[in-house]
């Protein structure tokens, strides 16, 4: 096959925001499979890959975790701008899931069980490097649009490959089929 | 010799979704379409106990009428055409499912409940994949005061099977509703902890009852908590007896 009729690889940027990495353990867990989709598609942002930026006009935005603090506020928005198609992986993105847990107290609240009642030395707020905590843990689509849904704890990597291979055939995938909230 | 007069029809004659079916004067909706293995959605509803109506899942539409109507609680009439899974009706359902997730503090993934869950089951079943409406994260609290069970205001979602197996079948009564509108409970005797409770008798029904990780066995971890349920069926025959 001559270089001009291959056709151009999907390319696909994923983030990892306020979750635990198992969605992209899951993603990760395809094995074999990955291997199979990987001339189709290009990674061209993500944790597992080098690259500081997310190209403009990227085709998949794959979106792991909560957004708990203002850099993932950020990134998320990000990824809407640079990213035709947004995919909300696993329940953290989908409804906040475990990170949410603190949503029924307090800001001030956590922060004085964790830095200050449970700290042995120099209670503080964290004020310096660490981006600022937003006061509730949200799910991916109420700061951004959301194209799919993924939900599961982490998604089956049998959903993921399921999603990315109708995705890659042009077709809108249903992922409750394999996956559902808490899978 | 003149002709007998037949006795009164005791048999009226409806469509359930474009489907001819017969049904007894007195039945609901819902008994007509279960008699006819059409399946109409629901988790408040349970064969042998009073109708609550609570869920609002099992909305039809009748033809002739403007408002939906919930298929548990409605007699069926005459000629009647009922539809039970209309786009609309599909539109409602899963806004009632969002509605139900927002409304409390559904954390899926570390429920003791996770797999074994009616209210995550009908989520897939209703295509539910995520909820538009903002999370209400009510700060609601957890009873482990009795010994062998646990109540999670969490998760519950107000469908109060396990008040109504208490009252009519167990015969205690000490589950009840508590407080109005968003902030109703489900509460033990006169709201005071569960295991300080005069009237229960520690028979476990509510627990099993319950469609979600709201009443629990204590001693269970994430997704071990598996209610069962090899008793509903008799619920009617052990009301009778």
């Amino acid at each position: 096959m001559s270089s001009d009729t291959t056709p151009k690889p999907v390319t696909i940027a994923t983030v990892w925001l306020d979750g635990c990495s198992g969605c992209h353990m899951s993603f990760l867990d395809m094995d074999e499979r990955l291997i199979e989709i990987a001339p189709l598609i290009q990674i061209v942002h993500s944790p597992v890959v080098d690259t500081k930026q997310i190209p403009p006009g990227t085709d998949v935005g794959i979106i792991e975790g909560a957004i708990s603090n203002e850099d993932d506020e950020a990134k998320a928005k990000k990824m809407r701008a640079a990213c035709n198609f947004i995919v909300s992986l696993g329940d953290c993105a989908v409804t906040a899931n475990v990170p949410s847990m603190r949503n029924v107290f307090d800001k001030q609240e956590c922060f004085d069980r964790a830095y200050h009642e449970n700290a042995d030395l120099q209670p503080a707020n964290p004020d310096v490097v660490v981006p600022p905590l937003l006061d509730k843990a949200l799910a991916v689509h109420q700061v951004i649009d959301v194209d799919l849904y993924v939900p599961g704890c982490p998604p089956p990597a049998d959903a993921i490959y399921y999603v990315l291979s109708e995705l890659l055939a042009g077709r809108q995938p249903d992922p409750l089929q394999l996956t559902r909230f808490g899978k | 010799m003149a002709r007998q007069k037949l006795p009164p029809t005791q048999t009226l004659t409806m469509k359930i979704d474009d489907v001819d079916v017969t049904a007894k004067p007195g039945q609901t909706i819902q008994d007509v379409a279960r008699d006819h293995d059409i399946e109409i959605p629901g988790l408040c509803y349970i064969d042998g106990l009073t109708i609550w109506g609570a869920c609002r899942l099992c909305l039809v539409e009748v033809e002739g009428m403007r408002k939906l109507l919930a298929a548990c609680s409605t007699e069926v009439a005459e000629g009647m055409i009922v539809h039970t899974d209309t786009e609309r009706l599909r539109r409602y359902r899963k806004m009632v499912i969002e509605m139900l997730f927002a409304e409390r503090n559904h954390v899926c993934s570390v429920c003791v409940s996770n797999g074994h869950c009616d209210l995550q089951a009908m989520a897939v079943q209703l295509g539910v994949d995520h909820v538009h409406l903002p999370y209400m994260n009510p700060d609601v609290k957890v009873d482990s005061s009795h010994d062998r069970f646990r109540l999670d205001h969490n998760r519950c979602i107000l469908c109060t099977r396990c008040v109504r197996v208490c009252g009519e079948i167990e015969g205690a009564a000490t589950k009840g509703v508590g407080g109005r509108g968003i902030n109703a409970r489900i509460i033990n005797d006169l709201n005071m902890p569960w295991g300080d409770s005069q009237t229960c008798t520690s028979c476990g029904k509510c627990v099993h009852i319950c469609p979600t990780g709201a009443l629990v066995e204590k001693g269970t971890a994430a997704a071990e908590m598996k209610k069962h349920r090899s008793f509903l069926p008799y619920l009617t025959v052990m009301r009778e007896s």
